[in-house]
């Protein structure tokens, strides 16, 4: 174990000028950090041909410390960026990381649309249900009721469900794991990068310094341990009632379907192009005629 | 595209948002992401047919924010990538234009103008973009913007916009008007290899040594692509030289300097500008756009009643080409500045106008083409 440790910190960590990190202490991202890079690791990818994207926020940190191939893009724009650069290297693996305002408020229109499109990406969102960077403003995941910096009085609007929104909106896999199930959102990520097809894992993590504090949660040790006790399997959240479900987070792969995944079916357009315009280019040799270079 | 037989130069019937297409693809543009929009849908439908013919890739994007990310992403994974719009959309492409700026991301954007502001007048000429395409983006950031006035100029200048993008690892924007792009007309394309292409210059140094955003003699990095073995960090804050994040004033102000003096240092290759009949002119016209092409008929017919007049057309709007229409400016008594907008240009005309020559600034903005009768005018009672 301590063995693998020193491997992933020596192999997968940059270590010219990077930290310390920006991350509060106690905060979800480098749980999380560390669990993508031992999923990578025991995948046996090759690190030049992996590439992590980010939006912006605590999360949008993340790829500065890791030695792959890493941007950091616009606020809610990675899975656009992500989506170029698949596209033109359909071999790399390309893992996108978000926060939940980034991926679902500002960033909201190219998730579904990444879903629905179904390239062979893998978005990694980290829900603490607050913008913890800009200062505690509620986010779309922050629950009803709760106080943030912009809803002192108490937050009127409801929560999306990131995990069933990106299975609604066409993902090919979704699993949901918390910052207290390391090893479990390990397996979870494994799954989600070997899938083909747009694969989507949402992390409950902690903002105790934003969203904790300001709703008497407790600091990072109390509402990982809150993460503990509200988290049921799929598996047990299908025996059980809305009533008993109400406040409680499921965890597992809730959605793992097998469907065309459009990197490959563009593959298969761009062949069948190719096939045509090389016989009609043949056939005009074949009459003394030369193809315009274009 | 049109075949042509061996030794012939075949003349072929090209409308202007065509050109473009074939002079991308001819620049080696492999990679296009756009979203609908009127009067420059004709490119993404084209490109759509012709790319995966290359081998290369199209992709209809959710909106024009989405699409210049997926350029910028095709970009730094090595592709050539472009995208296309109109006003609405060049609005939106403007966020992730920045990105391209500080990140020295090669790609190129074409904004087919149309009558704005907003939804505006769809769908008729205008130049109403022209500061927006110098300033549309936040921040203080450097960006070249050309413009093309012909189906000729569309094929030519798309490839001098893709070359001058992977030279000095740049967004360059081509100003198209609605004119320009649904003209037809029939043009004469250079065989392929008459076409001189500028690719980036990657990276030899081994991958350890490799510093992504390190200055060199150009101004202008090395530039290696995701999967090259060139393990890198790309990020829109300002960044070091290795490319990660810096608060360091110096590195700041060294970093934000060598991004805006690599273009000033490529100055007598960036800024293109041609003259029609300026030898012995005391009057002259300068345009742009479609609008060189009434300013053209306009000149000609002066001439023939005994005025001296001459045309200056603007290719390279940005960086504003000083040194040549300081040089007319001088030569003229009198400057007329013919645009579909309130006078975009000719506020940068006026800006360096130290010889004291007369602007007459003509300006339409009722969604109709300015006629050569309009700049005859003037020129014959100025």
């Amino acid at each position: 174990m301590l063995e693998r440790a020193e491997i992933i910190r020596k192999e997968y960590l940059r270590h010219d000028k990077k930290f310390p990190h920006v991350w509060c202490p106690g905060c979800g991202n480098g749980i999380v950090m560390g669990a993508l890079l031992r999923a990578v690791h025991s995948l046996g990818l090759n690190k030049d041909e992996v590439v992590l994207a980010s939006g912006i926020g605590c999360s949008g940190r993340m790829p500065t410390y890791v030695d792959f191939n890493t941007i950091h893009t616009t606020h809610g724009r990675a899975l656009t960026f992500s989506t170029g650069i698949k596209l033109a290297r359909p071999e790399l693996t390309v893992m996108t990381v978000m926060g939940d305002g980034d991926s679902t408020a500002i960033g909201g229109n190219h998730f579904i649309h990444a879903a629905r499109r179904n390239l062979n990406l893998t978005a990694i969102i980290i829900n603490n249900s607050t913008y913890g960077m800009t200062g505690g403003q509620y986010s779309p995941t922050t629950p009803y009721g709760s106080k943030s910096t912009t809803s002192v009085y108490g937050h009127v609007e409801h929560a999306f469900s990131i995990a069933e929104l990106a299975a609604t909106a066409g993902a090919s896999f979704v699993a949901r794991s918390t910052v207290y199930h390391a090893t479990h959102m390990e397996e979870m990520l494994k799954k989600g990068i070997e899938k083909r097809g747009f694969s989507v894992i949402e992390i409950i993590s902690n903002c105790h310094v934003q969203h904790g504090r300001r709703n008497k949660l407790g600091g990072a040790v109390e509402m990982i341990n809150g993460f503990k006790e509200r988290s049921v399997t799929v598996e047990k959240s299908k025996k059980m009632s809305s009533d008993e479900l109400e406040g409680k987070i499921t965890i597992g792969v809730l959605a793992d379907v097998e469907k065309p995944v459009s990197t490959e079916e563009y593959q298969r357009i761009v062949e069948e192009a190719k096939h045509k315009a090389e016989i009609i280019t043949r056939a005009k040799e074949k009459n003394g005629v030369k193809r315009y270079e274009e | 595209m049109e075949s042509i037989k061996d030794g012939e130069q075949k003349k072929i019937l090209l409308q202007g948002n065509e050109a473009i297409v074939a002079g991308a693809l001819a620049a080696g543009c492999r990679f296009f992401a756009g979203y609908p929009i009127t009067p420059a849908s004709e490119i993404s439908e084209i490109l759509s047919v012709k790319l995966p013919q290359l081998g290369g890739t199209f992709i209809q994007m959710e909106d024009e924010i989405a699409s210049m990310g997926a350029v910028i992403g095709a970009s730094l994974a090595g592709v050539k990538a472009m995208t296309a719009t109109s006003g609405p959309g060049f609005s939106l492409i403007q966020e992730n234009l920045g990105y391209g700026c500080i990140a020295e991301v090669p790609c190129v954007i074409v904004d087919v103008m149309r009558g704005g502001p907003s939804t505006g007048l769809p769908t008729s000429p205008s130049q109403g973009d022209v500061q927006m395409a110098r300033w549309g983006t936040h921040g203080d950031h450097p960006i070249i913007v050309l413009a093309v006035s012909s189906v000729a100029d569309c094929f030519s200048v798309t490839i001098k916009a893709f070359n001058l993008s992977e030279k000095y690892r740049i967004p360059v924007i081509i100003l198209s008007d609605e004119v320009v792009a649904h003209t037809r007309e029939s043009v004469t394309l250079p065989e392929s290899d008459q076409i001189r292409i500028f690719d980036r210059v990657k990276p030899d140094v081994p991958p350890e040594w490799y510093k992504p955003y390190a200055d060199n003699n150009r101004g202008v990095p090395d530039m290696a692509a995701f999967g090259d073995g060139y393990r890198h960090h790309v990020t829109g804050l300002v960044h070091d030289e290795k490319g990660f994040p810096t608060q360091d004033a110096q590195e700041i102000d060294k970093f934000l300097r060598r991004i805006h003096s690599k273009i000033s240092k490529g100055f007598q290759d960036i800024q293109i500008t041609k003259t029609h009949l300026m030898e012995d002119a005391e009057v002259c016209v300068i345009a742009y756009g479609s609008v060189a092409r009434s300013a053209l008929r306009a000149v000609r017919d002066a001439r023939k009643l005994g005025v001296k007049a001459g045309l200056v057309q603007l290719v390279t709007l940005f960086p504003f080409p000083r040194k040549s229409v300081d040089t007319y400016l001088r030569q003229c008594r009198v400057a007329i500045v013919p645009e579909m907008n309130m006078g975009q240009m000719s506020r940068e005309i006026g800006r360096i106008n130290q010889a004291g020559c007369r602007i007459v600034k003509h300006n339409r903005i009722d969604g109709q083409l300015i006629t050569p009768e309009e700049i005859l005018k003037h020129l014959t009672t100025v």
